[in-house]
């Protein structure tokens, strides 16, 4: 409710400063920005056999496509499985080394968060290629374990970023307060740390499990008939199959991580304020 | 049990410490006893190693060399939640998503008590600092006064070997600041812990300690009563430190049985006659009494009056020595009332109240 | 003193400085996987590179005389150039206006360009797919103009085209970024100086902006060069870009050190031209050469 208001009086007075021509600029980048990810929903309720657009009749067949096409609901269901176990593993190694970075000496913790945002830097391919030669030297190509290592190596930088910003306000302090308590380090950590920067922690699973639900390369190395991806397999229906269940699994995509990236920059917010 | 904890003697040998990040000594082979039961205070200018000792005694960190034990036991592999040691800290540091209670509970809490024993300590404690309508409260939704004693609180609810206090009134306005050293003095008589407490602020440490060390420069220039430290210090240093002081600089001469100074010549005992390397007096400005020149009484010290300042419960009168000399002297009203600026004046103190010191580098 | 009064309490540093004990032991964990499945691999490809199956620079030599790599790399590289510059042109006056506008529209502003950032890149595709198909709805608003035939699916322009959309996020936020540290002070002073507020915008805003948009363009370019997705869906074999190469390589070949050979002269490449852009702003900019200082 209060946020309605606020938007209304955001209106009243908006762009004050900002001349006529720039405004128009300015609608025009956001519609390029956001319509050419909505006009994949319309898309998901034809009823054509093809990609054209506008879309002819209305159906909700591809999405029963999805719901009863094993190919479909196996694909979704490795990647929350995949999803999931990136987020826990990377919210525990990249928390674990925020706090790290936090206590170290300016000299370290340059290179060391430099040596973690490396995942981010360097480019997709490259890093797919390195890793599917070493997957199948292990034969890791087509595993649970190989998909969640690659994807969590990727997800560790968001985590880290975002336990660090938390970090960033704590106060050491209160962890020598704990120990002179009679709290042991791991104690101090769960009661008081952990606690007071869970709003980071929080934001940095959902970002780990975001980035690992959406990533592509690296699962279109990795992949195997027995083990795709959803977003494997929307690309092996744009690629080869030319199948229109693909705008009903985009479609749900894109709300999936809509939900959980608003949710993501509204959380922290509401925790500051209370 | 509790009571026996309590009976137990810090002590510090042979301490040095030097940080990782720089070349200076913290500490340069400082050794200390804290008796049990015992209000020590660690006094010093900021940097002269009176935290750091703090620190090390609460184990935050390890000396480069020396030892510390409590109770007879070395305890300098102990990691500090092993120590059993309460610390309240400058800025109070409590825990700012746990209430009042909860914070105050924690340390019982991480020695697994069980609910019962917990509720009952941790009233007691918020009664002892007079806070008990206030357990429900989180920390920011109290005062500065409030918070702090909160952290002592929290301090003292496990019943810890000793109290480690880390400047802890530095943060409150001044009126409140003396509100809580009465608060002090009190929980200390009602507890009979040990008391260790940090700080800059001379009368502080004059009004609440048994004892006082003083800092400077990584090392203890002298450990001693206040009325000691106060009247009887062992350098130029900590009589500087501990608050006003009238400094003579001359040398005895052991003909006349006097110390002879540029401002005047002054008469000493025969003990204070041995004190052959002497080379500075000082007098504090309380033992001073003034009169105005006349012609019969020649010798002793004489000034002029500078300034008569009145600060509500006695007059302080700053005056110059015939050589230059800076002169201070706290009076009455009544002794004051005869005084103008510009007076020439005759000033005298009774001999058991000046302290003869050894200085090298002395300066101005 | 006053400062300790004034300091809120809890919310200071504490002055008890600790030794650093066992904090980098938390980092072992993340450092050992790191090494394990990041560092590894990359070293691994690149050592295979030089070495298998003879020790030389065999692969990269026969890369750059196959009469095929160094026509796709040019045509890589003007890709990224011309994304990079498309998003910059677009992006540079949406960034500005974020610096200005009320924070209510800066968040609206702000989520619209993180929402696709997050949003499925095979999705962000799919829609330029439907869009650049023969009968998509670029094709019929050409045909509606009397232009047929227009069917950028399968052309390297289309793969330029949704490309800059999909990276104009990685070109706002630094841009915004680093605007948001201008002191528009400096403005107002140029225009109570008789300065014409474009002038004042061309002499001083843009100047100070420079590290942004050098940022952002570095940031695009080389996100650009190596990209995989949208030329995979969108480019034919035809018109190939590196990192379609590179893919091709492994998947069909398994030829493991070319692909390893061809993304370390995609990387040279890439700094080699980071390295003169940003020199030439530097000589343009006395501003930029003393902040670098």
């Amino acid at each position: 409710m209060t946020v309605k208001h606020n938007s209304v009086s955001l209106r009243a007075r908006r762009q004050p400063n900002l001349p006529i021509w720039l405004r128009a600029w300015n609608v025009v980048v956001m519609a390029l920005l956001i319509l050419p990810v909505l006009i994949v929903i319309p898309m998901s309720f034809s009823d054509a056999r093809n990609f054209s657009f506008p879309p002819k009749g209305f159906s909700l067949r591809w999405y029963e496509n999805f719901f009863t096409s094993a190919k479909w609901t196996d694909s979704l269901f490795t990647s929350l499985q995949v999803g999931i176990l990136t987020a826990v593993l990377a919210t525990v190694l990249g928390t674990l080394a925020a706090v790290s970075i936090a206590r170290m000496s300016p000299k370290f913790s340059g290179f060391l968060s430099g040596l973690y945002m490396a995942p981010m830097i360097v480019p997709g391919v490259i890093f797919a290629v390195a890793i599917y030669a070493v997957f199948l030297r292990w034969q890791l190509v087509g595993s649970l374990f190989g998909f969640v290592a690659a994807h969590t190596m990727l997800a560790l930088p968001f985590v880290i970023t975002s336990v660090s910003s938390s970090l960033s306000g704590y106060n050491p302090g209160l962890t020598t307060a704990a120990s002179s308590l009679g709290a042991g380090p791991v104690r101090a950590f769960l009661t008081v740390t952990l606690p007071l920067i869970l709003p980071g922690v929080v934001s940095g699973f959902v970002l780990a499990f975001v980035t690992s639900f959406d990533e592509s390369v690296v699962s279109l190395f990795l992949q195997t008939p027995n083990l795709e991806t959803l977003p494997v397999n929307m690309y092996n229906a744009i690629a080869t199959e030319i199948d229109p269940t693909v705008s009903a699994a985009a479609t749900l995509v894109i709300l999936v991580t809509t939900i959980l990236v608003v949710l993501v920059q509204v959380v922290p917010g509401r925790n500051k304020r209370k | 049990m509790q009571k026996l904890e309590h009976e137990q003697a810090i002590t510090v040998s042979n301490v040095t410490m030097q940080y990782p990040s720089s070349t200076a000594l913290a500490l340069n082979d400082v050794s200390l006893e804290i008796q049990p039961g015992e209000f020590m205070s660690f006094l010093g200018p900021s940097g002269s190693g009176k935290t750091t000792l703090l620190s090390l005694i609460a184990g935050f960190v390890n000396p480069s060399s020396g030892t510390v034990s409590i109770g007879g036991n070395q305890i300098d592999g102990l990691k500090p939640h092993r120590r059993d040691l309460g610390v309240v800290f400058q800025n109070y540091l409590l825990f700012p998503h746990m209430s009042v209670f909860d914070n105050v509970a924690y340390p019982l809490r991480q020695r697994k008590m069980d609910k019962s024993q917990i509720r009952e300590k941790v009233t007691r404690a918020l009664a002892l600092v007079r806070l008990d309508p206030y357990a429900d409260r989180l920390p920011k939704e109290l005062s500065g006064g409030q918070q702090q004693r909160v952290a002592f609180a929290r301090a003292i609810v496990f019943d810890p070997r000793a109290l480690l206090m880390d400047e802890p009134l530095g943060a409150l306005d001044k009126n409140l600041r003396s509100e809580m050293q009465r608060e002090l003095a009190r929980i200390h008589r009602e507890l009979g812990m040990t008391f260790v407490f940090v700080t800059h602020d001379q009368e502080e440490a004059l009004v609440l300690s048994d004892r006082i060390a003083v800092f400077n420069d990584g090392r203890i220039e002298q450990i001693g009563t206040p009325e000691d430290l106060y009247y009887r210090p062992s350098s130029l240093f900590v009589g500087r430190f501990l608050g006003d002081s009238n400094v003579f600089s001359g040398k005895i001469d052991v003909e006349t049985s006097t110390f002879i100074s540029p401002a005047g010549s002054a008469y000493l005992t025969r003990e204070e006659l041995e004190k052959t390397d002497a080379n500075v007096m000082i007098v504090r400005p309380e033992a001073i009494s003034i009169a105005p020149k006349t012609d019969t009484n020649t010798d002793g010290f004489e000034a002029a009056v500078r300034e008569i300042v009145f600060t509500g419960s006695n007059v302080t009168v700053y005056m110059e020595f015939g050589d230059g000399t800076p002169g201070i002297a706290k009076l009455t009203m009544s002794e004051a009332s005869k005084l103008a600026v510009g007076q020439a004046v005759t000033v005298s103190w009774d001999q058991l109240r000046q302290h003869l010191i050894h200085d090298d580098g002395l300066t101005s | 003193m006053t400062a300790q009064i004034l300091s809120i309490p809890g919310s200071s540093k504490s002055r008890f400085r600790t030794g650093g004990v066992s904090a980098g032991g938390l980092a072992i964990p993340a450092l050992i996987a790191l090494g394990v499945f990041f560092v590894y691999p990359i070293t691994l490809i690149v050592w295979l590179s030089f070495t298998s199956p003879e020790i030389g620079f065999g692969h990269y030599l026969s890369l750059l005389t196959d009469g095929v790599t160094v026509t796709v790399m040019l045509r890589t590289i003007a890709v990224g150039l011309i994304v990079g510059l498309a998003t910059l042109i677009i992006g540079y006056p949406y960034a500005y206006s974020m610096t200005v506008v009320s924070p209510g529209w800066r968040t609206v502003m702000m989520t619209m360009v993180m929402l696709p950032f997050w949003v499925n890149i095979i999705a962000r595709t799919f829609a330029w797919f439907i869009l650049e198909s023969r009968g998509g709805l670029i094709d019929q608003f050409f045909q509606a103009l009397g232009i047929n035939g227009v069917v950028l699916l399968n052309t390297w322009g289309g793969v330029a085209i949704a490309m800059t959309q999909v990276m104009l996020p990685f070109m706002v936020l630094p841009l915004y970024t680093q605007m948001s540290t201008i002191d528009r002070g400096l403005l107002r002073a140029a225009g109570s100086l008789g300065a014409k507020p474009v002038a004042s915008f061309a002499r001083i805003y843009m100047p100070l902006s420079l590290s942004g948009v050098m940022s952002g363009f570095s940031l695009v370019f080389v996100v650009a060069l190596g990209f995989y997705i949208t030329p995979a869906l969108l480019g034919s074999p035809d018109q190939a870009l590196l990192s379609q190469i590179i893919a091709t390589r492994v998947q069909k070949l398994l030829d493991f050190p070319g692909a390893g050979a061809a993304g370390m002269l995609l990387l040279v490449v890439t700094l080699i031209i980071l390295g003169v852009l940003n020199w030439l702003v530097r000589q343009a900019n006395p501003l930029m050469k003393r902040g670098a200082a």
